[in-house]
């Protein structure tokens, strides 16, 4: 953390204290609702980190990360369900099985120079060629969806992650933090330094003796098995799967809204995302209804507007913005 | 599984016909792509308002959808060129990433707001020449089908032609090129991306305008159209005009064949097989130039 803490100034120090104590105290005066929807920011605030690993350090647009939150999910839920092993064995199955994806993936698209606009498509590709895989296959439900036994609420069991909604917001918190912290680390570290030359200009990169390929299939190797972890999250707190739900485009749209709209490449800007996206969507469902408005689809209209309006008038996200009002002189890697 | 030829037979010609539809509105994709150097997340959500403009034309005067194409194709191309001229020219110079956002926002809005205006249901054109079919040799051709896939053809031949020999198709290709140079020699060239944003437009209106009566239509239909869209251009070589229509047969054919021997369900998935095969193989499409 040492490192994050470098690029903040004082002030900013004191910003990420405070809301830190804000987070661990959370669960203890917020009601059920408030809960669930700081778990949600908190999950896309780390699959949003993710993704940004990938994109945002290292320049790689992945439109099929729903791809391995699916596969994690799926691959630890089968082990619990069918072989009756726990999800921190399993954890190492789902994060195994997104690595094999994702360095397959990365290995064909990099290895016969598909980048930008293709490698996107490529990754919805295989995102898509996964979900029907998944409609049919018999063994884990097909399109009728995989089920975990539901818990008993009562006690928790950390061990089989079965438990409260208390338990699941400081294992999603924990997550965060961690992904945070790994992810700062990995900016100051060579690896960070190289993804950044690569994400600005492959070429020049390669000519200063980068190993692009190398260092390419590293940013998905490590975004993909961050991304397995949401996936097992996701299985024990909903406690079901379909394929069409988490292997959908949309999934990944959503992952990456965060990142784009907090500030693409920062540290910070996924978790600003994820806050700032959950809060217009709930805003809007509050005020729709205190309006009595009862349109399907007018609140995803303003969603959209909103993130039209972002688009245009803030192309580096809010963070870097924000950062600047603030005062804090927060990461300027984007800048 | 035992199948007659002659129920295969009937299959691959539906589907190639099916597959001409599919193939013009990857055309409007690939012609958007090829000029513009957008790729426009929002294709099949512009289809699936082509095609609920057309039921909502035939349903409040009984107008035929090869009739509503007229309307429905001009007012395309009039939104869809400001579209590009207000919203989209001052992201050409930015990065992919972010006008990627920008047309899946666009996409978001038109998907909802379709949802607000006609409901979840789907729906439906009925007109009675769908009823028909012609014979030939074993073959059997429904007649809506024949004429969807006729319209299509004679629409992209139009849009050749355009480009071949009107002096604005050739400054649009020159724009293409090279648009530094296009520019040198006094080309308006945001202008003329927004004709072309048009253009694509109107395409994909015309498609619409087919496929409805073809399948029922509903607003969740506009992702997976625009997966199809992508799926097909990719294919046949993005940029390429013939390339597109070539894709779209190719995976017209395909999904009626796959849902034939796998199961309906099953038949995009061939689909995105073909895409992953291609791009590895051939990333610049099947008629794509590879100087690109």
């Amino acid at each position: 953390m040492s490192g994050v803490l470098g690029q903040l100034n004082r002030r900013g120090a004191a910003w990420l204290a405070l809301l830190a104590i804000a987070l661990l105290a959370l669960p203890l005066f917020a009601n059920s609702y408030v809960l669930s929807v700081a778990i949600v920011i908190l999950y896309f605030a780390y699959t949003g980190q993710a993704w940004n690993v990938m994109m945002g350090f290292c320049g790689q647009l992945s439109l099929g990360h729903a791809l391995y939150v699916g596969l994690g999910g799926y691959a630890a839920a089968a082990l619990f369900v069918h072989f009756g092993i726990g999800p921190w064995a399993g954890v190492w199955a789902a994060m195994a099985a997104c690595v094999v994806f994702g360095a397959v993936i990365g290995m064909l698209a990099f290895r016969f120079g598909i980048g930008g606009v293709y490698f996107a498509l490529l990754t919805i590709a295989f995102a898509e060629f996964t979900r029907i895989g998944f409609d049919h296959w018999e063994w884990l439900g097909a399109s009728g969806g995989f089920f975990l036994p539901v818990a008993q609420r009562q006690y928790n069991d950390l061990a089989n992650l079965r438990g409260s909604p208390e338990m699941f917001y400081y294992l999603m918190l924990a997550l965060v933090a961690a992904a945070f912290a790994l992810c700062s680390w990995l900016l100051r570290t060579r690896i960070g330094y190289y993804w950044l030359a690569i994400r600005e200009d492959p070429e020049a990169a390669q000519a200063l003796g980068v190993n692009t390929f190398r260092y390419k299939m590293l940013a998905v190797v490590i975004s993909s098995a961050m991304t397995s972890l949401a996936g097992v999250f996701f299985a024990f707190y909903y406690n079901n799967l379909f394929p069409e739900q988490v292997f959908n485009i949309g999934r990944s749209i959503e992952i990456i809204l965060g990142p784009i709209i907090g500030g693409l490449g920062t540290l910070f800007g996924p978790i600003l995302g994820a806050a700032v996206l959950a809060v217009l969507a709930d805003g809007i469902t509050e005020a729709l209804r205190y309006a009595g408005i009862e349109v399907p689809g007018v609140k995803q209209v303003f969603y959209g507007l909103c993130l039209l309006g972002v688009v245009v008038f803030l192309p580096h996200g809010i963070w870097p913005t924000l950062a600047r009002w603030l005062g804090v002189t927060a990461d300027t890697r984007r800048e | 599984m035992n199948v007659g030829f002659d129920l295969v037979a009937n299959v691959v010609v539906a589907g190639m016909l099916t597959g001409l539809v599919y193939g013009l509105m990857a055309l409007g994709l690939s012609v958007i792509f090829g000029v513009v150097r957008v790729v426009n997340f929002a294709h099949g959500e512009m289809m699936t308002i082509a095609m609920f403009a057309a039921t909502a034309l035939f349903s409040a005067w009984g107008v035929d959808p090869f009739l509503a194409v007229f309307p429905i194709a001009i007012a395309f191309f009039i939104v869809g060129y400001a579209l590009q001229a207000t919203l989209i020219n001052p992201f050409i110079t930015r990065p992919e990433h972010t006008q990627f956002m920008l047309l899946v926002a666009v996409a978001i809005i038109l998907v909802n707001v379709l949802l607000m205006l006609f409901g979840p249901n789907a729906r439906n054109v009925q007109v009675d020449y769908q009823l028909e079919s012609i014979e030939i040799g074993p073959v059997l051709i429904d007649v809506a089908r024949l004429y969807a896939a006729g319209t299509a053809l004679a629409c992209a031949a139009a849009l050749f032609a355009f480009f071949r020999f009107s002096l604005t198709g050739k400054a649009i290709r020159a724009c293409a090129d090279n648009h530094l140079g296009a520019r040198v020699v006094g080309l308006n060239v945001k202008r003329l991306y927004a004709f072309t944003f048009g253009l694509g437009a109107a395409c994909v209106a015309v498609a619409g305008c087919m496929m409805v009566l073809l399948v029922d239509v509903t607003p969740v239909l506009g992702p997976y159209y625009t997966l199809l869209a992508f799926v097909i251009v990719i294919v046949g070589g993005l940029g390429s005009m013939t390339g597109a229509l070539l894709g779209g047969v190719l995976i017209g054919m395909s999904e009626a064949v796959a849902g034939l021997f796998v199961t309906p369900s099953a038949k995009s998935m061939v689909s995105f097989a073909l895409l992953i095969v291609v791009l590895l193989f051939r990333p610049q499409g099947l008629l794509g130039r590879s100087t690109r």
